[in-house]
């Protein structure tokens, strides 16, 4: 691996995030000879599970657990290797010609690329109640990364919610870290869970299971677990200070919190994917937008797959082999001469894939977050940027606003710096909850480069060909 | 409201938040080294002028935006803290020039 | 079920939406139909200016029109803010065309004068200003502004939020609105006209092409013809700064709401809203060496709208001589012509003729004619 921060003209393949599907990808196709670079955001590599391998402080093995120090093998394998890693490289563009906008060190460029494989993974599902504004108030994947790159674990009263398999790792690895958990807020709905049981047999042979139950088992030992909440509230005057909410039997409880942990899940990352106009769909499981995809990953734009959750939520292990698999397909286009040896195992891959994704759709429904956390109502902000909340939404379809495309011009929600990424999918919901019509007939926000922000600067000091120049200056 | 864990080690790097100076550890994301110095808010909103802090810790959601070595609105979640440097809170819209 | 109305406005964008509160407004029972959440409409990717400095070289005309509606637009603002409760933020201090070469200076000063030259034009006042003058009214600009051309009637306004007040509005005043309502076919038949969309058929007795680039398609289904194609204008975005700039720029304005907008292109590539790199950059780098301020600031968004453009770059208003109560509003100046087409428009419309003596000349006849050389 080669750590230059000297981004060339052009390579091969471009691959987009360092989680477990942009390392497996780019390793592979390295080793095939192709010319490939790896760029991420982040200071390091690891993506958001194995996030700061190279270097958290955190020793103690039993802290974060096996599954996270598992991740230590792909990053050596990639170090290995002859991808250029660029870190802290912020991909803002691509273009349907795989012409790539990336902004490093305060500088942008462009670069071309033959193959781009998008692994740019997930984010957390928004969880828009009452109050999740507040300072004190945050993602349970923003304490996990404190823990995991810092060494940081919330001090004072301090409460869980929500549901999934990421806040009872979190739970979990805060307890073996000393951490006093005042309570977890279950808010897994019972609707879920009786719609998951059909799947439980596959789910039983999925590696997850025993892990799973296990963790949950020893979590529950150690901490209270209020199951069966609703009405959940974050209160206070300009801080978190309490948090409200119903139990099982309809009594109002309030607890005193100086920092909440939300978690409902993770969704697909979309926005690189869906600005360059790949066609997505929407899960009805997932209750999201998903990429369509063929068995490699392979998008409806030609040249550019996406592989790892950004294709749609299977976790880490799928990711690894579904970045091996977009590596192959490009390897195959690219270089259809390589050695057999020297190619990804495509059966050996598929098989593993198959255990991994064993009773997903288990997994799926039995954390299919209730409504009421999904669409919120009144004055329940939804657009965290441009504070727009959701009666102020709903107002719009009465206007005769279809979409969230009308709606955004007359509200401006989904116009600030996260453009839409903690909103878009309770917009597309609530919209169509509001109008009666299923997600897919609502649609999701039109994307356009930079999907991250860059300085006007930067952007005013890319190259321009002559026809740019005429099209602009006028008398 | 974060503390450390005794594997965190040594606090080497010497920055400052609203001029007061703080140690952070080589590594920080300069919201991490906000968590840790106690602060409880990074900014108040452009819209509004409500408190608000980092949320997501993975450069998703924008509110960490501070104003780093004199230039305002940067990720604070995405910038690892570098000895010397100097971190403001802000208030409201950034101002033209920083 | 065919739904009856007086009057039918087919396009709910700005122009549509303008002339239907204005129908509205003196008692017609309208429909507007509509197409659905993804659509070409400039109405959610303009500039916002309400602007007259340099409108209507080879047709005094229009700028006699445009300087009309600037006129009105005081008023017209306030009457929406008045029923809606929506502050469109109308603002009239006049704006700045700035030249960062001598050359570009000169251009400039030449079309003006030409545009002024013209006979039936009418007087309104406007300026070359030096570097030093620019200065003095815009303290931020870069060391590369050579100089400028100011005119005082030149604005601006919150155009998103107008357009939401014109539906609101519209809304109040008991206007149907038809979203997901893409007209198909319009037939004419007994003082009738039927318009057919997959979600049903709408009648009335009048019609108002108001659809964009889409009446060069709908109006030959009324004896209409509306000669006009898309242009392309990609437009920048950057976060909310605190207020920096007391002019808008025809290509940089700064927003109420914080955001500085840059402007935008002019670019001949059909039904494509593509944004591309080549040209938000170019547009970019020009904003800087005007206000190097602004070179810090984040972009936050682009966007590429398609303009509804005619060979002569300006307006058409047409009634049909087949088939009477069948009229056509279509221009890119939708915002500056908002007030007009509230205001003056509709009543025309709903009286069923525009007067030759105004209109005769924004008639697409004069397509017809090839120019006398
Ligand atoms: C906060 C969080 C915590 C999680 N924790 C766990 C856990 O502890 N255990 C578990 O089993 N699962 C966890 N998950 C789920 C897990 O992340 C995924 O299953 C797995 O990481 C998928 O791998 P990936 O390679 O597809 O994506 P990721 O690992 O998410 O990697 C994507 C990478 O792309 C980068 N990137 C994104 N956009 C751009 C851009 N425009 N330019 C440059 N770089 C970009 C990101 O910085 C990131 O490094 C977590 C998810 C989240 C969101
Ligand atoms: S905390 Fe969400 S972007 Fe930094």
């Amino acid at each position: 691996m080669s750590a230059v921060n000297e981004v060339r003209d052009s390579y091969d393949v471009a691959v987009v995030g360092a989680g477990p599907a942009g390392l497996t990808a780019a390793t592979a196709c390295a080793a095939a000879g192709l010319a490939t670079v790896l760029f991420d955001e982040q200071p390091a590599p690891g993506g958001q599970i194995y996030r700061a391998i190279t270097q958290t402080p955190v020793q103690r093995a039993s802290i974060l657990g096996n599954d996270y120090w598992y991740g230590a093998r792909l990053v050596r394998d990639f170090q290995a290797s002859r991808a250029q890693y660029v870190p802290g490289a912020t991909v803002w563009s691509l273009s349907r010609e795989r012409e790539i906008g990336v902004s490093t060190g305060g500088a942008a460029r462009l670069t071309q690329a033959k193959r781009v494989i998008i692994a740019t993974g997930a984010l957390e599902r928004p969880f828009p109640i009452p109050g999740w504004t507040l300072p004190g108030v945050m993602t349970a994947g923003a304490g996990q990364i404190l823990l995991k790159s810092g060494a940081m674990v919330p001090q004072g009263r301090t409460l869980l919610a929500g549901c999934g398999p990421l806040l009872w790792l979190l739970a979990w690895q805060y307890l073996n870290a000393g951490v006093k958990i005042d309570a977890i807020l279950d808010t897994t709905a019972r609707a879920s869970r009786s719609a998951a049981w059909p799947h439980a047999p596959a789910f039983l042979f999925s590696p997850y299971f025993r892990k799973g139950l296990r963790l949950m088992l020893s979590v529950r030992r150690r901490t209270k677990v209020i199951a069966g909440v609703t009405g959940l509230r974050a209160e206070g005057n300009s801080r978190l200070q309490q948090v409200a909410y119903r139990t099982a039997d309809g009594a109002e409880i309030r607890l005193p919190a100086d920092t909440l942990l939300l978690h409902q899940g993770v969704v697909p990352n979309v926005n690189l994917a869906m600005s360059v106009g790949i066609e997505h769909r929407w899960d009805d499981d997932q209750l999201c937008w998903v990429p369509v995809v063929d068995g490699y990953g392979g998008t409806s734009v030609d040249g550019v797959a996406i592989a790892g959750d950004g294709a749609g939520i299977a976790g880490a292990w799928a990711a690894e082999e579904r970045g091996k698999l977009a590596a192959l397909a490009a390897i195959r286009a690219l270089k259809p001469d390589t050695r057999q040896d020297i190619l990804p195992d495509e059966a050996n891959i598929r098989l593993a894939l198959a255990k991994v994704e064993r009773g997903r759709l288990f997994l799926d429904r039995y954390y299919q977050p209730a409504a009421s956390f999904r669409i919120p109502r009144g004055d329940t902000i939804v657009c965290r940027c441009e504070e727009v909340t959701a009666q102020q939404i709903i107002d719009t379809v009465a206007l005769g606003c279809t979409g969230p495309n009308q709606m955004k011009s007359f509200l401006r929600c989904g116009m600030g710096p996260c453009q839409g990424r903690l909103c878009g999918l309770t917009v597309t919901e609530l919209m169509a909850q509001t109008r009666g019509v299923p997600p897919a007939e609502i649609g999701h926000y039109r994307l356009r480069p930079p999907v991250k922000p860059i300085t006007l600067g930067e952007l005013a000091a890319l190259p321009k060909d002559e026809a740019a120049i005429k099209a602009v200056v006028r008398g | 409201m974060f503390q450390r864990l005794p594997d965190a080690g040594d606090l080497a790097v010497a920055i400052t938040i609203d001029g007061k100076p703080v140690k952070a550890r080589a590594g920080d994301t300069v919201a991490a080294a906000l968590f840790a110095a106690g602060i409880d808010h990074c900014r108040t909103t452009p819209v509004s002028g409500t408190p608000r802090a980092p949320y997501c810790m993975m450069g998703v959601c924008f509110e960490c935006l501070v104003t780093i070595d004199g230039v305002g609105n940067r990720q604070a979640c995405l910038v690892p803290v570098q000895e010397g440097m100097s971190v403001e809170t802000q208030r409201g819209k950034r101002e033209i020039g920083r | 079920m065919a739904r009856e109305f007086d009057i039918a406005v087919i396009g709910g964008g700005l122009v549509g939406a303008a002339i239907a509160w204005g129908l509205g407004k003196i008692g017609q029972r309208v429909a507007v139909l509509d197409e659905g959440d993804i659509a070409f409409r400039a109405s959610r990717g303009n500039f916002a200016l309400v602007w007259v400095q340099s409108k209507g070289l080879g047709m005094p005309e229009y700028a006699g029109w445009t300087v009309r509606s600037s006129e009105a637009w005081g008023g017209f603002a306030d009457e929406l803010k008045e029923q809606t409760g929506l502050d469109i933020c109308h603002q009239r201090p006049g704006g700045f065309h700035l030249a960062l070469s001598e050359a570009e200076l000169a251009n400039r000063e030449s079309i003006l004068k030409r545009l002024h030259n013209q006979p039936a034009m009418q007087r309104y006042e406007w300026e070359i200003m030096d570097r030093a003058r620019v200065q003095r009214m815009l303290p931020q600009v870069g060391p590369e502004v050579v100089g400028g051309s100011y005119c005082p009637l030149d604005g601006h306004v919150n155009s998103p939020r107008l357009f939401r007040a014109l539906h609101a509005g519209m809304q109040q005043l008991g206007v149907t609105y038809l979203p997901n309502h893409p007209v198909e076919q319009i037939t004419y038949r007994d003082r009738q006209f039927v318009m057919h969309t997959p979600a049903g058929e709408v009648r009335s007795g009048k019609l108002v092409l108001a659809a964009g680039n889409g009446n060069a398609r709908l109006g030959p289904m009324v004896g209409l013809n509306v000669p006009v194609r898309p242009q392309r204008g990609q437009i920048v975005v950057t976060e909310k700064a605190a207020p920096f700039l007391n002019y808008p720029v025809v290509t940089v304005r700064q927003t109420d709401e914080g955001g500085v907008m840059l402007g935008d292109s002019l670019e001949e590539t059909g039904f494509d809203p593509t944004v591309g790199t080549g040209v938000i950059s170019t547009i970019a780098e020009r904003a800087v060496r005007m206000f190097p301020v602004l070179a810090r600031l984040n972009v936050v968004r682009t966007w590429a709208a398609l303009r509804v453009m005619t060979q002569d770059g300006f307006p058409i208003y047409d009634q049909s001589a087949t088939c009477p109560g069948a009229f056509v509003a279509t221009c890119h100046s939708g915002v500056t012509l908002a007030a007009n087409h509230a205001l003056v428009l509709a009543p025309l419309i709903a009286g069923g003729s525009l007067p030759p003596e105004t209109f005769e000349v924004f008639s697409a006849r004069r397509f017809d004619v090839p120019a006398a050389a």
